[in-house]
This record gives structure tokens, sequence and C-alpha cells, in this order.
């Protein structure tokens, strides 16, 4: 049996300080090989900071990251060798045709010129950029400068790639594209991205790190955080019947039900109720079961799904609630009482 | 130095499809072509004892002035303002690389654009048919002075550039160094403030530094090697300064 393949990347206690400011403040995490990792954070919670660190473009103030086994302290120029990154914005010299500036980094990165040409090929088909291969980048739409950045990171087929925002100012359709390209990159590269859009993020990414004010918040699958982060599941119903008695039913079919809001009943005796509860099962079916045999008639039941928006919010919420109760240093006015 | 000539050849293409770079070399030689008629209008209307080498090699700060500001002022300034020196510097490249690569361009292409200039002098020997015209002696010991002293200039354009992320910033900085380096090193041996006893050392470093010395000692054919040693050093300390310079703005972006 072969040992299980070590993470591609490894984060331990890692700070950054600078100008007087903590942006990175004390995390660890570590990322499967394969795996496609979202970091999700509010502008200015350290997650470009995390990512150059992992670049080995800014040094570390203290902890240790190592990427594929490789300090990256220590042994930065081998690190860049196996790590394709995409910066904020994805800067591109703007007089440069795209196949010039793929050949240019091509030889930066140290593709044998026999095999460059072949693979600028097939990425500029992978990233469906083949009919604006001689064209200047400065004259590009965003859409198809943001592929040519994506392009440029799997060029040389690293192990490791990380994108900091890449569907930022992009259309919809554009992102859609973005996303299936990052999509398909699961199970052959580790990818790490960093996103404001949520929904992207929940369906790109195997997994997720929710990063606020230099901490990681959060983490683990979208699943993982609704069970962390809120705890409860709420189901939505529509139901006809003796309302008043609704509540005293709810025990019996799960102990920790709750209902939390009622509506007015309609013209067709049918109202709106949200019932809560701590349980992780499901208790849809028992609770159509129930309340059908005991005379209740329902329309619609509804087990709602909280976004990762909700999580996010909750996640970040509860980080800056956590940086209130912090104890205040003693002012002087304190110390003369 | 693996990707040395990777990005001294990029650099280099660069340079070349860039139409500012057509500009700046027509005004070069409009300008010096313009320098070289006045000095032969000069020499037709009464005997000369020197040769209009010299001449033309004494106004070699005109140029300085303008040309080295112009070549160098985007090399670094604009890869930070565009945010690529942050794509370049993930690559295995080392910011060494990246600077020397830079400053080579730049020197390639100062150097190219002074050297342009040799065909005034051809066309002089072409059409005058005299010798005494084409001094050999102060024509190649001006060029030799060109080309030494550019190395200075060019790194110190190129440290210039990596102070700013904006390109007129970079270029007025270039200028103002430039400036200060040989017209205020000649001003301030101009004055007596060094005269004074225990200022010797002092003295001594000034005129050791007069670049206008230098160009007349390689116009008349003396090399010394202290004048290599005064340039090379310099251009040395340019260039450690313009690295360490981004490698500090990388540590504080």
């Amino acid at each position: 049996m072969s040992a299980p393949a070590s993470p591609a990347i490894v984060v331990s206690r890692l700070v950054k300080a600078y100008g007087g400011v903590t942006a990175v403040n004390d995390i660890s995490f570590s990322v499967g090989r394969g795996e496609i990792v979202g970091f999700l954070g509010p502008n200015g919670a350290g997650k470009s900071t995390t990512m150059r660190i992992l670049t080995g473009y800014l040094p570390a103030t203290s902890g240790e990251v190592e990427i594929c086994g490789l300090p990256v302290a220590t042994r930065a120029d081998e690190v860049k060798r196996l790590i394709g990154y995409m910066p904020e914005n994805n800067p591109l010299p703007e007089d440069m045709r795209v196949s010039e500036y793929l050949y240019f980094r091509g030889r930066l990165k140290e593709i044998p010129r026999r095999k460059l040409g072949p693979r600028i090929d097939e990425v500029l088909e992978l990233c469906d950029l083949k009919r604006v291969r001689h064209k200047i980048i400065g004259q590009l739409s965003k859409g198809f400068r943001q592929r040519v950045g994506i392009a440029e990171v799997v060029l040389a087929e690293p192990p490791v790639i990380i994108m900091d925002e890449p569907t930022i100012g992009l259309d919809p359709h554009q992102i859609l594209i973005v996303r299936d390209l990052i999509a398909g990159l699961r199970g052959r590269m580790t990818v790490i991205i960093s996103s404001h859009i949520l929904p992207e993020i929940e369906v790109t990414c195997d997994r997720v790190l929710i990063i606020d004010q230099g901490r990681i918040v959060a983490q683990g699958t979208s699943a993982e955080l609704r069970r962390e982060i809120l705890g409860h599941s709420t189901y939505r119903l529509e139901v006809a019947g003796d309302l008043p008695r609704l509540e005293a039913q709810l025990p019996g079919i799960d102990a920790r039900l709750r209902l939390t809001a009622r509506g007015e009943p309609g013209a067709d005796g049918f109202a709106a109720v949200t019932l809560r509860t701590e349980e992780e099962t499901d208790c849809g079916e028992a609770l159509l079961r129930r309340l059908s045999a005991n005379g209740w008639r329902i329309r619609s039941l509804t087990r709602e799904q909280p976004t990762l928006e909700d999580l996010f919010l909750a996640a970040t919420r509860r980080s800056w609630d956590a940086v209130d109760v912090r104890p205040k240093p003693p002012t002087d006015a304190d110390r003369q009482d | 130095m693996k990707h040395f000539f990777t990005l001294l050849g990029h650099e280099l293409r660069m340079l070349l499809v860039s139409l500012s770079t057509y500009i700046a070399a027509a005004a070069f030689l409009a300008f010096m072509g313009f320098v070289f008629t006045e000095i032969l209008n000069h020499y037709s209307k009464a005997p000369q004892e020197t040769s209009p080498a010299r001449v033309f090699f004494e106004l070699f700060w005109l140029p300085v002035f303008f040309m080295v500001p112009l070549l160098t002022m985007k090399c670094l300034a604009e890869e930070r303002r565009l945010g690529t020196i942050e794509t370049l510097l993930t690559t295995p490249v080392t910011t060494t690389e990246v600077v020397l690569a830079k400053y080579g361009a730049a020197y390639f292409m100062y150097v190219g654009l002074w050297g342009s200039t040799g065909g005034f002098f051809y066309l002089l020997h072409r059409f005058a048919g005299d010798m005494r015209f084409v001094d050999p002696g102060p024509l190649l010991g001006g060029y030799l002075f060109v080309a030494i002293s550019g190395l200075l200039f060019v790194a110190i354009g190129v440290f210039a550039s990596s102070l700013s992320r904006n390109q007129a910033v970079a270029g007025i900085l270039c200028f103002t160094m430039l400036f200060a380096l040989v017209v205020g090193m000649r001003r301030l041996g101009d004055t007596g403030w060094f005269d004074r006893p225990g200022l010797e050392t002092l003295r001594g470093a000034i005129d050791y530094a007069q670049i206008f010395t230098h160009r007349d000692d390689f116009t008349r054919g003396v090399i010394d090697t202290r004048h290599l040693l005064f340039y090379l050093s310099g251009t040395t300390l340019a260039l450690i300064f313009s690295v360490l310079s981004v490698e500090a703005r990388q540590l504080h972006s």
C-alpha cells in the first residue's frame, strides 16, 4: 500500500506584520494535492498578503510555509518553479502580443524551447485564445486579458496555482468561462483562489477558508461551515389547520424543533410558518408525515440552505465580536482612578 | 544569471518595437546633427587649433541630461506602476537579473545612439576628403569616454527609476542626479570652499569626480585607470542601490 501523498501546501503559525499592522496573524492551514481551495474575506483581511508569502514574493515575519515539502523561506527559488501565480488585477505588459508574452514567460519558467511552442498552442486552445494570439495585450478586453493570465499561470504545468481574484471585473458570461477553466484543473493541480464572489467560490472550490483581520475565522466544505457557523436548520412551511396547536406538536417530531415565525392565514387558510432546529439530521419527512396524520394540510415544505454569503457574514461578525470583547489596555485615566 | 539573456533579449525587443524609442532616437540625431553642423560652420569661417571631434564631445552633457532620463525612466517605474514586477519576481528570476537586464538594454540603446553619430564624421571624411578634419585620436577617445561614462549615467537613471512608480518623477530625479554629478561637481570644484587647511581630502575627492576633466583626458588620448575605476565603482554602487531599492519596495508592497 502506498503512503498517502503529503499536502501540497502547509502553512503553520504564519505572521506578517508591516508598518505597525499585523496583516496576517498566526494562521495555519494545509491544502491537499489536486484540491481547489477558496480564500474568502473582506478587503484588507490578509488574503493577498498570504498569497504573496506563499509565492515567495514577500517574506513572512514568523511562521512556516511549505510548498510540496519545500520551505518557502529558505528555498524560494525552487518554490517559484512549483508555482503559477496570478496577482490581483492580473497585471500584463500592454505592448506585447499574446503569443510573444507566453513565449517570454515560458522561457523564464525554464520550459525547453522545443517544448514551448506546442505547449503554448495547448494553453491557447485550453483558454480559447487562438483567435487573439497575435493581438497586442493592451487591445484585449478584460475577459481575454484574464484568460491570458490563466494561460500564463498553467503554462509550465506547475503543481500549485495561486490566483488572486481571478474573476474580478468580469461579466457573468466571462465568469462562467473562467470558472470552467479553474474547475478543469481539479485533480491535476492544487489551486488556491481568492474571490469576493461567494457563489463562485462555492461552485468552484472543494473547501473554503474564511479570513478576517488576518485570522482564519472558519474553514471547511460548505456543508461543514454551515454546521459549524450557523449550527441550525430552518424549515419553511405553508400550512393550513389549527395553527395555535402547532407549536405543541413539534417536540413530538424533534425535541429541539421550535416555531420561530408564524404568518397570518390567507383567504385559503394557509399560513407561512418558520421552524428551526439545532439537529443536524433532516426532519422534513417526519414533519410532513406527523402534521398530515394530525389533520394539517401542507402546501409546501422547504429546508432553507444558508448561502455562503450568510456563512461569510456570520463568520466575520463572529470575528468582529471576538475583537470587541478583547480587554482593552488600561488608559491613564483608569490608572488614576 | 541563468535568465539574464532571456530578460535582456525581451527588454531590447521591447525598446525596438516601441515608437517612443524611434522618436527619441530621431530627436537625438537631429539635435546632434545640428550641433555638428554648427561646429562645421564655425570651422569654415576661421581656422581652429582643435579638431572638430574634440569640440563635438565637449558638448556631451547636453544629450546626456535628456537622453539618459528618457531611456531609463520607464524601466523599473513602469513595472512597478503596472504591477508586472510582481509577476516577474514570482518566476525563478532574481531582482539582480531584472535590474541588470534593464540596465543592459538601456545602455545598449545609449551606446547605439551615440555610435550612430559616427555617421557624421564619416560624411565629413567622405565629402571633405581631408583626414585632418577627422583626427582619429580625439574621435576614438571621445567615443571611449562616452561609452565608459555612459555606464555610470545609465546606472544612475536605472537607480532613479527604481525610486518611484511614476515615470515623470523618475525622469526628473535622474536629470537632477546627473546635473548634480556633472555640473554640480564642477561648480563645487570652482568655489574656494575646500581650499582651506584640513579639507584637502575633500578637495581631492571633488577633483577626482570632475567629469569634464575626465573627458578632456580621454579626448587627449589619456586613459587613466583612476577614471575607469571611478566609473566602474560608481556604476556598481548605483546598480546595487537599484537592486536594494526594488527589494525594499517589495517588502513594503
